[in-house]
């Protein structure tokens, strides 16, 4: 018989610190279980954290920004579709969409890019006043296109993990179609892509890296959403809708109305993710707009416990990794899934962590068994 | 077969602490076979944790558990699931029921139960399952599903699970509850019947009623420690009271005589249909008045749920109409009902009345957050919400760690007078005289509790409030209330002055018989 019993008890009053120490302590075990996962592959673990983390953060003390500018580059569209994605969570409407969302703000943003200097060549033509108008394209198109389910929801009950899944494939269907047909770069060779943007739709970039406006659009939309979520009416009644419908109607909250409001603002921080990566990234509509930020999004949404500062936390770490992982593979040579294998070690470890905040796990001697004991 | 008067559960100083509670301090308690022994005490005393312990819920901090069952001598036993329970003999039946709505009941008795066959032969199953009901006069059918059965004869199920898994010690957490007074009654005899078939009956209650009714002995509880074990027989309400919280307890609210102001609400034939689309309400037709209480009485689902809903604007009646202080409001929104001074304690409490994960500053703020100060334009002000639950906390004595600790983690009773504050203060906040909804408000709380909720009714009622109160205790009903109305298959069968009826005669209404025309009034 196992001389030990480990039970968990829940929590009722966890405390605050555990809410760093827990993920800390993962991303610690995380490490390690990998280490033990590359030995096995025979690969030197140290070396490949070594590579990893020259990847994502190399040279950062000796004043080399370069790794820390490519990392926040990968970062810039997790953290916005990722707050779209935790104001919806927040409601706990399940907006599975934001892949779609975004690659739809993605075309708005372009098409407004390739198309409006030459139909209304009045507009002055400057990042400003074309800043201004992608984003207000790309906001209402994903908006729009989160707006759908959010309708059918609120009209029809119908369920919103299948509509906004599948408007996704849609989108990408939609978004594939146009770089490669209808908005083709007619000099472009055949090469698969619009017309490179005329130079005043680009974002600004700084530090003479590819870092650009878009994590400063990602830290405002995160401001923006800490104040929707902890100091506004509206805020309030997702989080009581979130918690208890029962309790909102209740209180007489309009499930209508936050339905539709909720994805509003979710389709449209999604559409400026999608904006940020053409204006900020390809300057042109390519391959690439949908890298799968749309899902990955729900993962820091979820690591992230739906927090906005945590959002933006948790995206730049996932980057980091994701960034590590590419090096690894160029600079030790190994084979891409073992990277993949790392990230999802990482997560796994991190998601499961979690459990730890929320219970208190108890291991204790089990005694020594009586002798009339009858189990 | 044992004798019945040996000792078949001993617990020895048994000790049980969770973060920051003690919920058992060395308890010793003895149970006999033949015996029902009632375990009384508050809401938050320790008595579920205790039995938890021992039904192998929870493992206990220090102290021991013996047994004898199985034929055997009494012995220590260390009990770590309730797998290891069952295989001592001990069975619990919770309060919120472990079944499986879409399986038979036979299906439901063999889950998880030893010795069952990997393709189990149903027919003998079933066979077994009617024997034994037969044999203890729990009667129900075992081909029927879950879903199909009222919560009485779901109840019957549990006790027949622990039954078929041989159970010598039985421990049911507030069975009567969710139970009609009949059940409650059929239950008692079912007790009986197992209590003179030697098994040892455990019974958990905060009810004093049928604490003496049922039990042989009871067991006081509070703050987690013993108080006493004395003998049922030559023990009254008020002594048992005594001994749960410590101090005399008032078991008559002073209900001084006031003249009633203007109509707050009045409607005229409304009707509403159920959640299945039944109809559920027909020709209601009453108003209540500033400085009175109206009681409403009848058995669950004679369309009282539906009557609450209707008068706050959550359920829209098919006919009829419904005004508030004057204004016609039958078609309004929730909110507007709300911004017309309707308070409402609702009958579920974590169901409707509170979002349980959330602070309880989000759940005080519910019904005020559209206005000053709480919020101003859209944006709400952090401040004015902590200093408006702090005074709600101060108030109503509700306790809590914190302001911000989640509603959920509050007892029952806490829960409660967090919602009265809440419900109360919106519904003067908006209107001189509201009208306020009570469902049930003292269901399940104790003694201390159910003081509270009714003095603050009642000091509702003096300075000017509209109360409906619905209740299933009589009792409550005729102290509280000025008028009671009696509901029956969704028709008001007779509403009269609370000092004009009997309870004979509200027994009968309840039953189904309209009231005799000398006796209204």
């Amino acid at each position: 018989m196992i001389p030990w019993t480990i039970k968990f008890e829940r929590r009722l009053d966890p405390p605050r610190y555990l809410g760093w120490l827990v993920p800390v302590l993962s991303v610690a075990a995380a490490l390690v279980a990998t280490a033990v996962l590359l030995a096995v592959f025979g690969v030197n673990p140290f070396e490949t954290y070594r590579a990893m983390w020259d990847g994502a953060f190399g040279g950062l003390f000796g004043g080399d920004v370069y790794s820390l500018s490519e990392t926040l580059v990968r970062a810039t569209p997790l953290i916005l579709a990722g707050l779209a994605v935790a104001v919806s969570f927040k409601m706990k409407f399940w907006n599975i969409g934001a892949e779609g969302q975004l690659v739809m703000g993605g075309i708005a943003a372009s098409g407004v890019a390739l198309f409006l200097p030459g139909a209304v060549p009045g507009i002055p033509q400057n990042a400003v006043v074309y800043g201004l108008l992608m984003g207000g394209a790309a906001i209402l198109a994903g908006a729009a296109w989160a707006l759908v389910p959010a309708l059918l929801r609120a009209y029809l009950n119908v369920n919103e993990i299948i509509t906004t899944l599948m408007l996704n494939y849609v989108a990408i269907l939609w978004y594939s179609h146009l770089f490669t047909s209808v908005w083709n770069d007619p000099q472009g060779f055949g090469f698969p892509g619009s017309a490179l943007f005329e130079r005043f739709t680009w974002f600004p970039r700084f530090f003479d890296t590819r870092l650009h406006f878009g994590l400063v659009l990602g830290l405002i939309a995160a401001v923006f959403v800490w104040v929707l979520f902890d100091r506004t009416r509206f805020g309030y009644e997702i989080r009581l809708i979130g918690d208890n419908p029962e309790a909102a109607r209740f209180a007489g909250v309009s499930m209508f109305r936050n339905i539709v409001l909720v994805m509003l603002v979710s389709g449209g921080l999604a559409g400026l993710a999608g904006l940020s990566e053409v204006a900020g990234v390809s300057h042109r509509l390519q391959q690439g707009l949908a890298a799968d930020n749309g899902f990955t999004a729900i993962i820091v949404a979820w690591i992230a416990k739906l927090r906005p500062w945590a959002v933006v936390l948790v995206a730049i770490l996932l980057a980091a990794v994701f960034v590590g992982g590419d090096q690894i593979q160029i600079s030790m040579g190994l084979p891409a899934s073992v990277a993949q294998v790392v990230q999802g070690v990482m997560l796994f470890f991190v998601l499961g962590g979690d459990i730890f905040s929320r219970y208190r796990v108890r291991i204790t001697r089990t005694a020594p068994a009586p002798a009339t004991e009858a189990v | 077969m044992v004798e019945a008067g040996e000792v078949a559960v001993a617990i020895r100083g048994l000790t049980k602490k969770f973060p920051g509670v003690i919920a058992n301090e060395g308890v010793d308690l003895t149970v006999n076979r033949g015996e029902i022994h009632a375990l009384l005490g508050e809401n938050g005393a320790g008595k579920s944790t205790l039995m938890n312990c021992l039904a192998g819920m929870y493992a206990p901090d220090e102290g021991h558990i013996e047994l004898a069952t199985g034929g055997r001598p009494l012995r220590t036993v260390d009990i770590r699931s309730p797998r290891d329970a069952s295989r001592n003999g001990v069975g619990m039946v919770y309060q919120h029921f472990k079944l499986v709505p879409n399986q038979t009941v036979a299906e439901n008795i063999i889950l998880g139960a030893d010795g069952v066959p990997f393709v189990p032969k149903m027919r003998d199953i079933e066979r077994q399952v009617r024997e034994l009901a037969e044999r203890y006069g729990l009667d129900v059918d075992p081909t029927a599903y879950i879903w199909q059965l009222s919560v009485g004869l779901r109840q019957r199920v549990e006790i027949l699970k622990l039954l078929y898994r041989g159970a010598e010690v039985l421990i049911l957490d507030e069975p009567t509850d969710v139970l009609t007074p009949q059940e409650a009654d059929s239950l008692g005899d079912t007790m009986r019947e197992l209590a003179a078939d030697g098994k040892a009956i455990i019974f958990i209650s905060h009810k004093l009623g049928e604490v003496l009714k049922f039990s042989d002995r009871v067991t006081v509880l509070r703050g987690g420690k013993l108080v006493e074990t004395i003998e049922t027989e030559g023990a009254d309400r008020a002594s048992l009271a005594r001994l749960m919280v410590g101090r005399e307890v008032l078991f008559r609210a002073d209900r001084d005589e006031q003249e009633t102001g203007d109509t707050v609400m009045r409607c005229r034939g409304v009707a509403a249909r159920d959640d299945r689309g039944l109809p559920a309400l027909s020709d209601i037709e009453f108003e209540v008045s500033s400085g009175e209480i109206v009681g409403v009485a009848g058995v669950t689902g004679n369309g009282q749920a539906e009557l609450a809903e209707v008068l706050t604007g959550l359920r829209k009646p098919t006919s009829g109409t419904i005004e508030l202080l004057g204004k016609d409001v039958t078609d309004a929104s929730p909110r507007r009902y709300i911004d017309r001074g309707v308070a409402h304690v609702p009958a579920d409490r974590l169901g409707m009345g509170l979002a349980g994960d959330l602070p309880l500053t989000d759940n005080f703020i519910m019904k005020r957050y559209r206005h000053q100060p709480v919020s101003t334009r859209s944006f709400i002000d952090p401040k004015a919400v902590a200093k408006m639950s702090e005074r709600y906390v101060e108030r109503f004595g509700v306790k809590t760690p914190s302001i911000a600790t989640p509603a959920r983690n509050l007892s029952g009773g806490n829960q409660q007078k967090a919602i009265l504050a809440r419900e109360i203060d919106a519904g003067t906040h908006a209107v001189e005289t509201p009208f306020i909804v009570a469902a049930y408000p003292t269901r399940g709380l104790d003694v201390g509790a159910i003081e509270t909720v009714r003095t603050a009714l009642l000091e509702e009622r003096a300075s000017g409030a509209a109360v409906l109160l619905l209740s299933e205790d009589l009792d409550e009903l005729f102290v509280l209330a000025d008028r009671i109305m009696v509901l029956y298959d969704g028709r008001i069968m007779g509403i009269a002055p609370s000092e004009s009826l009997t309870q004979e005669q509200v027994g009968l209404m309840m039953a189904g018989e309209a009231m005799a025309p000398e006796a209204s009034a």
